[in-house]
């Protein structure tokens, strides 16, 4: 059995790397995609406390956050269409239009 | 029984480096194609931190749907956008390094956090896995069979919005 902290312990570190990237990254594609990373550390940690405590709620959870991320990779994705087809740049500095 | 904590230990420090590699790795690539591809690694290592944790459906369902339907549809979309090469400009690059240092810190103190308050948490006996397939479907339909309902119009909502989104305009 490995303890259930060095789950947690990976689980913020997988965060901290997603959050970084959602700041530090100007490709509109990888700042999605960085969402998805925070998404699976956030699953992991569900996990790891549904094996703690011994109950399956946490797995349940994992499943409606799977769910939520499908549904929000295609309206995501669709809206990233939209404004490369609108702007012809997927930079998210040149996505300026409501900057005075 | 040391043994087999030993093992335990050596696949989870093997799948959580194979785990943290491909995150940063997702940060360094300079094209959109390869950083998907760094995170379907990540994908995959979780899936085998979700088997080690006996949770075999999750571990299924995440590769399956992560790492087949969410990961080929961001793939499909990188190609179909023909997306460069990342540019930065000069102040983003002036970003780096103070938000390295806030990002470190936010998961230190994330850390330290659940560290202290689930210090008296300690791995349950794993009553064999709970039978965790049948379990999780009879907690999925019984318990939780409203929301399960409710996901499905999330999901009607969904392509709906994303048919609206792509489609092209009319003249």
């Amino acid at each position: 059995m490995v303890p259930t902290n060095y789950y947690i312990i990976l689980s913020a570190i997988l965060f901290g790397i997603g959050v970084f990237a959602f700041v530090f990254k100007r490709n509109i594609i990888t700042i999605f995609m960085s969402i998805e990373l925070m998404l699976n550390a956030v699953n992991l940690a569900f996990v790891a406390f549904s094996q703690a405590w011994g109950k399956l709620d946490g797995q349940v959870f994992v499943l409606f956050v799977i769910v939520v991320a499908a549904a929000e990779a295609a309206v995501g994705l669709g809206i990233i269409i939209l404004i490369a087809r609108n702007r012809q740049t997927l930079n998210v500095e040149r996505v300026d239009l409501m900057k005075l | 029984m040391g043994w087999e904590m030993t093992a335990s230990l050596v696949v989870f420090f093997a799948l959580a480096g194979l785990a943290v590699i491909g995150a940063v790795s997702l940060i360094l690539q300079k094209h959109p194609i390869h950083s998907a591809l760094s995170l379907i690694v990540v994908m995959v290592a979780l899936a085998g931190l979700y088997l080690l944790l006996g949770a075999e459906f999750v571990a299924a369902v995440q590769i399956i749907v992560y790492g087949g339907a969410i990961m080929v549809l961001f793939v499909f979309v990188i190609m179909l956008l023909n997306a460069g090469v990342e540019e930065q400009t000069s102040i983003s690059k002036l970003a780096g390094p103070p938000g390295l240092l806030l990002v470190v810190a936010l998961a230190g103190f994330v850390t330290a956090t659940i560290v202290r308050t689930t210090a008296g948490v300690q791995g349950s006996s794993q009553t064999g896995a709970m039978a965790s397939t049948s379990g999780i479907s009879n907690m999925l339909f019984r318990d939780f069979v409203y929301p399960f309902e409710l996901t499905s119009f999330l999901i009607l909502v969904a392509v709906m919005g994303a048919t609206v989104l792509a489609q092209r305009e009319k003249p």
